[in-house]
């Protein structure tokens, strides 16, 4: 689906997500997608970089987070990549359920989710997460 | 410039908090975080917080909203919201949050509503 592609190696720190957000949604744009889905990528990338900072390299500045973006005539397709201790997205409970909903955090996977067409994460045996999300156009 | 400004005045018991900018992870959750417990530490217990001016939050600024609503009824208080851009009504309906926090468009409204 290549028909550009980009890679962005960003700090463990949580000031590096707005400007890995703001770079994917530009990125998006420049591949053709409208205003609405930008404002979609921009948000799960801002949660899913959120998580590897976070939750999977826990803000160690010994870590890097991989952002990998491509781009075809109807999809763009976004990697986000830790060096964490690997992530099992069945252990979030559902945010909108009663008994979570007045929780102050998890929701970021629902998100996610939520802004993008397809969403896998992955975390291979030589360790880190990856979340791979495509949103269509 | 700060990523979160919050300016307040009173309408009676009620302390309204005008927001603009960005509720995210970082900067914008804890500007927030504290200005609503510095009110709650002076006993204004009342907040309409107006989020006219914020036009994106993350999770991390969901989560900080529902944590302020936690903390005030825990002190007795209300919290209301006024001015939901059409986003963040999007994604306060998306998580369903706008069954738990009362929303207004108007402030006359929300005033009214403060018991």
């Amino acid at each position: 689906m290549t028909d550009q592609a980009t890679r962005l190696v960003l700090p463990s720190h949580i000031e590096a997500v707005a400007d890995a957000a703001a770079a994917a949604a530009e990125f998006a744009r420049t591949c053709g997608i409208g205003d609405d889905a930008a404002f979609g990528i921009d948000m799960a990338v801002r949660e899913a970089i959120t998580n590897a900072i976070v939750h999977g390299n826990k803000e160690d500045d010994t870590k890097q987070v991989e952002l990998s973006l491509s781009c075809g005539q109807r999809a763009v397709e976004i990697q986000v990549k830790d060096e964490g201790e690997g992530f099992d997205p069945g252990s979030v409970p559902d945010p909108t359920s009663p008994e979570n909903i007045l929780k102050t955090s998890g929701r970021g996977n629902f998100l996610i989710r939520t802004f993008m067409d397809e969403v896998e994460w992955s975390s291979p045996s030589e360790g880190g997460t990856t979340v791979r999300m495509v949103k269509r156009f | 410039m700060a990523e979160l400004s919050i300016r307040e005045r009173a309408a009676g018991d009620v302390t309204i908090l005008d927001m603009d900018g960005r509720i995210t992870i970082g900067e914008g959750s804890v500007a927030l975080r504290s200005a609503v417990r510095r009110m709650l530490e002076e006993g204004k217990k009342k907040i309409l917080l107006n989020l006219a001016g914020v036009g994106y939050i993350d999770s991390s600024g969901i989560g900080e909203l529902v944590s302020s609503y936690t903390a005030i009824n825990k002190e007795g208080g209300q919290l209301k919201l006024l001015s939901l851009t059409q986003k963040l009504q999007d994604l306060l309906t998306i998580t369903k949050l706008l069954t738990v926090f009362d929303a207004y468009d108007e402030e006359a409204e929300a005033l009214s509503n403060f018991k």
